[in-house]
C-alpha cells in the first residue's frame, strides 16, 4: 500500500506565485522519505497541503488510500506532522499540550496521559513536563513536537526541518529515534537541506529543486555534483518527463558522472514549469 | 470520528480554555467583581439615591441586570477574540486544524469557553450585586435563558473578530468602538422611556437593547421591549453568527494560506 500518493498537485498563492505546478509523489508504507531542496522549493507547501494547514489550487491526495477530500478526518488521523515552526502554545505546561494534542484525535484523557509519559520519558523530557513551553531549549521544543506528533501513533510521521537549529548531539540522537520508529513501522517523511543525515537514513531520497533560472546561488548549492557527489555508489536513471528550458549541462554532467545508470534502480523526475524546477530522484 | 471521540475532542477544547482563563484569573475574573462594585458605589449608592425609582424599582436595584449582562458580554467575547487570535498568532491554531476533529466542534469548543467565562463572571457579579442590592427572581429560567443566550452570542462575535483579526490591535478596536458603545447605550444605566422619541425609536435598532431588556425582565419582571421579540432576536443572530464563522472556518479564512 501507498502511505501517500499525490497526483498533479497544484498551488497558486493569491499573490499569483505558482508554489507548486502539478506534483506527482508516491511514497510507499513503511519507507524513510527524505524530501530535499532549498528555501522555496516547495516543500513546505506540499507538506502543509498534506495536512491540511494549506488549501490546495488543484490535485488529488490519498493518506494510505484515503483521500483528503472525501474523507479528511480519517486521512488526517494517519498523520502525525512536525513542522519546521514551533507551534505549540508558548504559555502551556508540556505534558498538557501533549494530552491536548491527544484529545483533538479523540482519545480520552486517561490514554493521553500514559501515552505522553511514553514518549516524554523516550525523547527525555519527562523531567520537564509541568514547564512551560517557552521555558524549554531550542532542542527541547525540538523533541516536544515529535512526541506531539506521535502521541496518537499515526501511521505516516512527517518532519518539515526536524533538525533546523538543533545542535549535532541532539541531532543525532533525534535521527536515531526516528530510524527506530521507521523501523518498527511508521512511514516517515521528512524535509530537510541538510544532506548528510538523511543520506544516512532514508532509502528513498528524493530532491525538490526550484530554480529561476538554475544559476541562481541557491540552486548552485544544489548542483548535481555537490550533492551527488557523496552518492556516488547509487545508480539512478533519468527520466525528465518535460525538456528542460534550461541549459543542458547541468543533467548532461549528472548523466556523464562516473556512477552507473541502471534500469533496476527507480525513477528520477525532472520536471519544470515556466517559473520553476522540480526535480525529484529517487532510487 | 465517533462520538465518543468527538465529545473528547470537544471536551479537550473546552478543558483546555477553561483552564487558561482560571490560571489566569486575577486578569479574568477578579477585574469585573472590582468593576461592577465600583459601579454600584458610584452609580448606584452615591449618583443613584438622587435619582427617583425606575419602573418601580430603586436606581440601584435597576442597573442589577445591566450590569450582570455587560460582564457576561464584555468576557464571552474577550475570552473567544483573545484565545483564538491568541492560538493563531502562536501557530498553536494548526494543532487542531492537522487533527481530525471536524470545524464545527472547534467552534463550539471555543465558543464554550467564552460562555464558560461569562457565566463564571456572570456569578461573580450577582454576588457582588446582591451585596449592594436585594431582589427577588421575577423568572429564574427566562434570565438563565437570556444570560446563556448573550454568552453564546458574544463568543461567537468575538470569534469572527479574531478570524478575521491581523494584530493585537484588530482584537480591540471592535470592543473599544462597537461594543461598549452599544452596551452603555442597550439600557443598563436608564428606561428608554426617558429618551427623546426620536432616540428611543433609534435605540430599537440596537440588540443589546433587547438582551438586556429581556434579562432585566428575567430578573425583575420590567421591560423596554418585548419578551418573545428579543429572543427571537437573540436567536437569529446566534444562528447568523454561528453559520458564518464556520463558514469561515471551513474556508479556511484568517487560518490557511
Amino acid at each position: 500500500m501507498k502511505a501517500l500518493k499525490i497526483n498533479n498537485l497544484k498551488k497558486c498563492y493569491k499573490n499569483g506565485t505558482d508554489a507548486l505546478k502539478g506534483v506527482d509523489l508516491e511514497v510507499d508504507e513503511g519507507d524513510f522519505f527524505a524530501l530535499l531542496g532549498p528555501n522555496g522549493a516547495g516543500k513546505s507547501t506540499t507538506i502543509g497541503i498534506i495536512s491540511g494547514l494549506v488549501n490546495k489550487t488543484s490535485g488529488k491526495i490519498q493518506i494510505f488510500d484515503q483521500d483528503i477530500d472525501l474523507d479528511p478526518a480519517t486521512a488526517k488521523s494517519y498523520i502525525g506532522l512536525v513542522p519546521q515552526e514551533f507551534n505549540f502554545n508558548q504559555f502551556e505546561p508540556v505534558q498538557e499540550i501533549l494530552i491536548n494534542q491527544a484529545g483533538y484525535y479523540g482519545i480520552d484523557r486517561a490514554t493521553a496521559s500514559q501515552r505522553a509519559e511514553t514518549y516524554l520519558r523516550q525523547l527525555e523530557l519527562w523531567d520537564k513536563r509541568h514547564v512551560m513551553a517557552r521555558q524549554l531549549s531550542g532542542g527541547m521544543k525540538r523533541r516536544l513536537m515529535i512526541a506531539r506528533a506521535l502521541i496518537h501513533q499515526p501511521r505516516l510521521l512527517i518532519l518539515d526541518e526536524p533538525t533546523a537549529g538543533v545542535d549535532i548531539e541532539i541531532r543525532r540522537s533525534m535521527w536515531d529515534f526516528l530510524r527506530t520508529i521507521n523501523q518498527q513501522g511508521t512511514t516517515i517523511i521528512l524535509t530537510t537541506h541538510y544532506l548528510e543525515k538523511p543520506r544516512a537514513c532514508a532509502r528513498t531520497l528524493p530532491l525538490l529543486i526550484t530554480a529561476s533560472p538554475l544559476n541562481t546561488p541557491a540552486c548552485a548549492n544544489y548542483s548535481p555534483s555537490s550533492i551527488w557527489k557523496p552518492l556516488c555508489s547509487i545508480s539512478i536513471t533519468i527520466i525528465i518527463t518535460y525538456p528542460s528550458p534550461f541549459p543542458a549541462v547541468n543533467y548532461a554532467s549528472l548523466m556523464t558522472r562516473p556512477w552507473k545508470l541502471t534500469s533496476k534502480t527507480q525513477t528520477v523526475l525532472i520536471r519544470y514549469s515556466k517559473h520553476y524546477l522540480i526535480t525529484i530522484f529517487r532510487f | 470520528m465517533t462520538f465518543t471521540e468527538k465529545f473528547n475532542a470537544f471536551k479537550t477544547i473546552l478543558i483546555k480554555e477553561y483552564l487558561r482563563f482560571i490560571r489566569i484569573w486575577i486578569q479574568t475574573i477578579l477585574p469585573p467583581a472590582i468593576t461592577t462594585a465600583l459601579y454600584f458605589v458610584i452609580f448606584g449608592n452615591l449618583i443613584g439615591s438622587q435619582i427617583s425609582d425606575i419602573d418601580g424599582y430603586r436606581y440601584m436595584d435597576y442597573i442589577v441586570p445591566g450590569l450582570i449582562l455587560m460582564a457576561v458580554i464584555t468576557n464571552a467575547y474577550a475570552n473567544v477574540v483573545s484565545s483564538f487570535y491568541s492560538a493563531k498568532f502562536q501557530k498553536s491554531i494548526e494543532e487542531l486544524l492537522v487533527s481530525p476533529t471536524p470545524n464545527y466542534l472547534i467552534l463550539a469548543g471555543f465558543v464554550s469557553g467564552g460562555v464558560a467565562r461569562g457565566i463564571i463572571v456572570g456569578i461573580v457579579v450577582t454576588l457582588v450585586a446582591m451585596y449592594f442590592s436585594s431582589f427577588e427572581i421575577h423568572s429564574f429560567t427566562l434570565s438563565l435563558s437570556v444570560f446563556v443566550l448573550t454568552a453564546i452570542l458574544f463568543s461567537l462575535a468575538g470569534f469572527i473578530n479574531a478570524v478575521y483579526a491581523n494584530s493585537f490591535d484588530d482584537i480591540t478596536i471592535i470592543p473599544t468602538f462597537v461594543l461598549t458603545p452599544l452596551t452603555y447605550l442597550g439600557g443598563i444605566f436608564y428606561s428608554i422611556d426617558m429618551l427623546p422619541e426620536f432616540w428611543q425609536k433609534l435605540s430599537l435598532i440596537n440588540p443589546i437593547l433587547y438582551m438586556i431588556n429581556s434579562f432585566r425582565y428575567g430578573l425583575l419582571g420590567v421591560s423596554d421591549t418585548d419578551i418573545v421579540t428579543a429572543l427571537f432576536i437573540i436567536i437569529l443572530f446566534i444562528a447568523g453568527l454561528f453559520s458564518y464563522a464556520l463558514f469561515l472556518l471551513n474556508k479556511g479564512i484568517g487560518i490557511k494560506q
